[in-house]
């Protein structure tokens, strides 16, 4: 039955699927693509391409995407809770146990370790995309940099510093800058 | 905290909205539930934040999924993730739902891409911000090590391409090991 097949496939993108970004293109592609021929290459590419332009995880918006190809609605379900079911059930059980245990010295001290490297994680995601705003780039190169693109370094310094200073709800930087993005790129 | 309605609403609106704003990729959810869950809400501390941060990362499967249930588990046990787990799923389900019916005209779409395109400055700049806060209050904290582990996890990862999965297991068991021994001199002057 194609829902058990849709259910097993993202069950495993689900849980062999780690660092997310970009790492878990090739689990995804390995089920939809290589294994079921549930999408074609060109298909899986657009589905990549519509993931970055559009809000949440690759993972989920694959499973919605192929689910709703092959058995509708019903199928984008399934695929759906497969690919988080059991994420969602091992961050229950680690978080059950992180809260009873955190105030303890050792597990303390292995999250005091953690905190500075997860902010150097953010600031290397935050390059990615800043290189990817500036350049189309992932990664800086110098033969790149007289392709600067002004307008995104203008809107980028502009929210840096509303954000600095009025500290508002980043949703609506996003908002604002999608408008500003608008006027930039296509009435200016 | 009462367990009410108006709790559990407010609860699928927040991680609601954090889900339907996850562009450009995971770490997004930082600075978005940083704002409605520390600064708004009060509802968890900044450092509690950073931990579930890296236990999202530690596990497989989407981040913004684990940090969710994380949070939804930490304010209101089980019913709490259920909820937010909900609330999570939803966003991502309803618009590819939508959007796989006529996505290659939402794909070349020029006002789509403008938007886009202005967008992922803006995204770059609350991260920056974040990144901002957070870096600069742990070198003000003086502590050399954890200012000698943000930038060894950076060069790590960004320069040499380290798994950050490896990283963050290092960083864990290094910051455990050393707890351990300043616990046993500790000991030996009381």
């Amino acid at each position: 039955m194609i829902y058990w097949k849709l259910l097993w496939s993202f069950l495993q993108v689900g849980l062999f699927s780690f660092g997310g970004g970009y790492g878990i293109l090739p689990v995804i592609q390995q089920q939809v693509v290589s294994e079921n021929h549930w999408l074609t290459l060109k298909e899986f590419t657009d589905v990549v391409t519509i993931s970055q332009m559009t809000p949440g995880p690759i993972a989920l918006n694959a499973a919605t995407f192929v689910g709703t190809k092959l058995a509708g609605p019903l199928g984008a379900v399934v695929a759906t809770l497969g690919c988080s079911l059991p994420t969602a059930i091992l961050a229950l059980i680690i978080g059950h146990y992180y809260y009873k245990y955190r105030d303890m010295s050792l597990v303390k001290g292995v999250f005091e370790g953690l905190r500075p490297a997860i902010v150097s994680l953010i600031a290397t995601a935050g390059l990615s995309i800043l290189f990817l705003a500036f350049f189309n780039t992932e990664t800086f190169q110098i033969h790149t940099l007289p392709n600067i693109d002004w307008k995104a370094v203008v809107i980028f310094g502009a929210c840096l510093l509303i954000q600095r200073w009025k500290k508002t709800d980043p949703i609506y930087i996003m908002l604002g800058s999608g408008a500003v993005g608008v006027i930039a790129y296509l009435v200016l | 905290m009462v367990k009410d309605f108006q709790f559990y609403k407010k609860l699928f609106l927040s991680t609601f909205s954090v889900s339907a704003f996850t562009f450009g990729g995971g770490y997004v959810i930082v600075p978005l539930m940083k704002k409605k869950f520390v600064e708004d809400l009060h509802w968890i501390d900044e450092n509690e934040m950073l931990d579930i941060v890296a236990i999202s990362q530690s596990l497989p499967g989407p981040m913004v999924v684990d940090a969710s249930v994380l949070i939804g588990y930490r304010l209101a046990g089980i019913p709490g993730a259920a909820v937010t787990l909900l609330s999570t799923l939803l966003p991502p389900f309803v618009i590819l739902s939508v959007i796989s019916l006529f996505y290659q005209a939402f794909r070349t779409n020029p006002v789509v891409n403008a938007v886009l395109k202005g967008m992922q400055a803006g995204i770059a700049a609350i991260i920056a911000d974040v990144v901002l806060s957070d870096g600069l209050k742990i070198c003000k904290s003086k502590n050399t090590l954890s200012i000698l582990i943000m930038a060894a996890s950076f060069i790590a990862v960004y320069f040499l391409n380290i798994s950050v999965i490896l990283v963050i297991l290092i960083c864990g068991v290094f910051g455990g090991v050393t707890t351990v021994i300043r616990n046993r001199k500790g000991g030996k002057k009381a």
